[in-house]
């Protein structure tokens, strides 16, 4: 019989967080132990590619109803278009992905049942109803070419929802105990800000006609999302490891070269003219699309690694105790918001 | 807005329970004397009707026999279908002295064997420790707050209950569980956990896991008898010598508000699997919705600042 402490050598380098970098006294490494190595956490039962596709489209199209009502508004029949229809099918195809990723599909409705604003999926879910609606009204319209004016105004009521669309599912997977999703809650909305509009962006790229706006909302995008990620990695302590390391790493590694290239294609296929500029910027849209649909994937991975792997959880909260017992006023236990 | 962290008194009032509702109820589970029986385990199979968990992530990990090789546990751990987990950890610790009264008789030892006493210090002898692992039906529950249809609910007594006949089997509670409890059920697609015998406690009755411990290391009652009970065995087992006894969930200040279900351990939380700082993630959902907003907001500045910029 085996012995049940799995007992592991201090071999990270100890990170400080919170405010204020004065000289506090160093706590010394903590031990990690566990139960025979099992998980401490159930990790999420969630599925690929269910759930990071549904993080990806909500992006997508979270960004694309903004940018097809104010086209529409402003007179670029090109990005309106595309715009309409790219809201209406990442919102139509992320609601089916939710509704697969169910234990019960049949009982999807009950999402609906209740309002709850300390349920980041209830809130979410009253959130894509009735952009889902809205966006697909406006899409119909478009492709029948009828009613542009309740066209422009279901457009431009998507158009309000979109943004919210885009960040209520970093709540949604910063509101649980998993170390990676849990930690980064503060810098998580940013980093899917990001990715969603160097998405949506890079889908308005695909356009017909002048793109200018598409162009310049995915390149700032993707500085977004570049640097809130660094900013993500750097702050959240010992769970960046599971953003480094293992498959997330990859994967999140390969994303981040992807929204590289894609920006500075974009970018680039601004100073090109004719056919080769609009060629490079389709290119570079559907390289920015890849790339945000591997970040979310990526961070849904460090997620389940964080989770599966009981010192994520231990280690940090052990830490947190011993420095509450050298210093009951600097209590780690509330968090500095 | 119900609270989402801190200590809570009545957490039943606080959702909602009108004055005269019943006081809330829990488990001590007193794992000094528990004896790793199983008692309970297979108490609550039988009234709850449970399937076995099956062998895999997110059950007992074991070989084909359902064999896990970790000590007498072959459960692994709490489950969709297991609400009462015995943990059994072995741990080699330095021997007590309680050197053995020489008979004068000859004896025989094994060759190397250190024995207590006689100025060794290096002596280590086993010990075992056996603990009933449950839901900890939190005062600030998670799996409750992030239900996004209202399936898991707070009870009359206190306690967080699935309604089965609600749940979408959406699963976002099971990572939301600090403690790892809640699960979805294989082939069913709901989540399960403790009901801590919901349809017992109407009437009248203990939960079947503490009617079944034998050694009432298990305990069940009005969660402020309960808290008595344990501090004063706690004191006991101090004024006895056993330092390392502390108690788990206990405190209505930590980062769950107190768990509804608590425990006297005799090592440190995660020797037995338990998270050692647990926090509902809640408490941190106001300052999630203001980054989301804030978020939100460059979403839609970036896009009307592009559009703003006119054309080239």
């Amino acid at each position: 019989m085996s012995a049940p402490e799995h007992r592991t050598a201090a071999g990270t380098p100890r990170r400080r967080r919170g405010k204020g970098g004065g000289e506090r006294l160093m706590v010394p490494e903590a031990e990690f132990t566990s139960y025979y190595g099992r998980p401490i956490l159930k990790p999420p039962v969630w599925k690929v590619p269910d759930v990071p596709a549904y993080l990806y489209l909500g992006g997508l199209a979270g960004v694309s109803a903004p940018l097809a009502a104010l086209a529409d508004l402003t007179g670029w029949p090109g990005l309106r278009r595309l715009g309409r229809l790219a809201a209406a099918g990442g919102a139509t195809v992320s609601v089916g992905f939710l509704v697969h990723d169910l234990g019960r599909p049949e009982r999807f409705p009950h999402m609906l049942r209740v309002l709850k604003v300390t349920s980041p999926l209830s809130v979410g879910s009253w959130i894509l109803a009735p952009f889902g609606a809205l966006a697909g009204a406006t899409a119909a319209a478009e492709v029948l070419g009828v009613a542009p004016r309740p066209a422009r105004l279901s457009g431009l009521a998507a158009g309000a929802l979109g943004p919210a669309l885009t960040t209520y599912t970093a709540v949604l997977v910063a509101d649980t105990a998993v170390p990676a999703w849990h930690e980064g809650f503060r810098e998580l909305p940013f980093v899917f800000a990001g990715s969603a509009l160097a998405s949506g962006g890079g889908a308005g790229l695909l356009a017909s006609g002048d793109v200018t706006p598409a162009r310049r909302i995915a390149v700032a995008g993707a500085v977004l999302e570049l640097a809130s990620t660094a900013v993500l990695e750097r702050r959240i302590g010992f769970a960046a490891k599971a953003y480094r390391t293992g498959r997330a790493g990859a994967v999140l590694t390969a994303a981040r070269a992807g929204t590289v290239a894609g920006a500075l294609g974009a970018l680039a296929s601004g100073f090109l003219r004719g056919r080769r500029g609009r060629a490079l910027g389709a290119v570079s849209g559907l390289l920015l699309n890849a790339a945000s649909a591997a970040t979310r994937y990526g961070i849904f991975e460090a997620g389940m690694t964080s989770a599966r792997d009981p010192e994520y959880t231990v280690r940090p909260q052990r830490e947190r105790l011993e420095a509450r017992r050298e210093d009951p006023a600097n209590g780690a236990l509330a968090h500095t918001w | 807005m119900a609270s989402l962290s801190g200590p809570l008194a009545d957490p039943s009032a606080d959702a909602g329970y009108a004055d005269g509702h019943p006081p809330r109820v829990g488990f001590f589970t007193d794992t000094s004397v528990c004896i790793g029986c199983k008692a309970c385990e297979v108490a609550c199979k039988e009234w709850n009707a449970l399937p076995a968990d099956g062998v895999g992530d997110h059950g007992a990990a074991g070989d084909v026999l359902g064999l896990t090789g970790m000590s007498y546990d072959n459960t692994g751990g709490l489950g969709a279908s297991t609400y009462r987990h015995v943990a059994f950890v072995e741990q080699r610790v330095p021997a007590r002295d309680s050197s053995p009264v020489d008979l004068g008789m000859p004896s025989a030892q094994l060759p190397g064997a250190v024995q207590p006493g006689a100025g060794r210090e290096d002596a280590t002898e086993v010990r075992w420790l056996m603990s009933s692992d449950v839901c900890k039906h939190c005062t600030h529950a998670a799996c409750l707050d992030v239900c996004p249809t209202g399936a898991l609910i707070r009870t009359e007594h206190g306690t967080v209950l699935v309604q089965e006949d609600i749940c979408n089997g959406c699963g976002y509670c099971i990572p939301a569980c600090p403690y790892g409890v809640i699960d979805q059920r294989e082939g069913d697609g709901r989540a399960f956990k403790c009901t801590m015998c919901q349809d017992r406690l109407g009437a009248g009755l203990a939960p079947a896991c503490a009617t079944a411990c034998p050694t009432e290391s298990i305990q069940f009652g009005p969660l402020d008898e309960l808290r008595e009970r344990a501090d004063a065995r706690l004191a006991e087992l101090h004024g006895r010598g056993v330092g390392e006894a502390r108690l788990y969930g206990r405190d209505p200040d930590d980062g769950v508000g107190g768990d509804g279900a608590f425990f006297l351990l005799l090592d440190e939380p995660e020797v037995y699997g338990l998270p050692p700082d647990p926090v509902v993630t809640t408490r941190d959902l106001p300052s999630m919705w203001r980054h989301a907003a804030g978020a939100a907001l460059a979403v839609a500045g970036v896009v009307a600042a592009a559009f703003l910029g006119g054309r080239r």
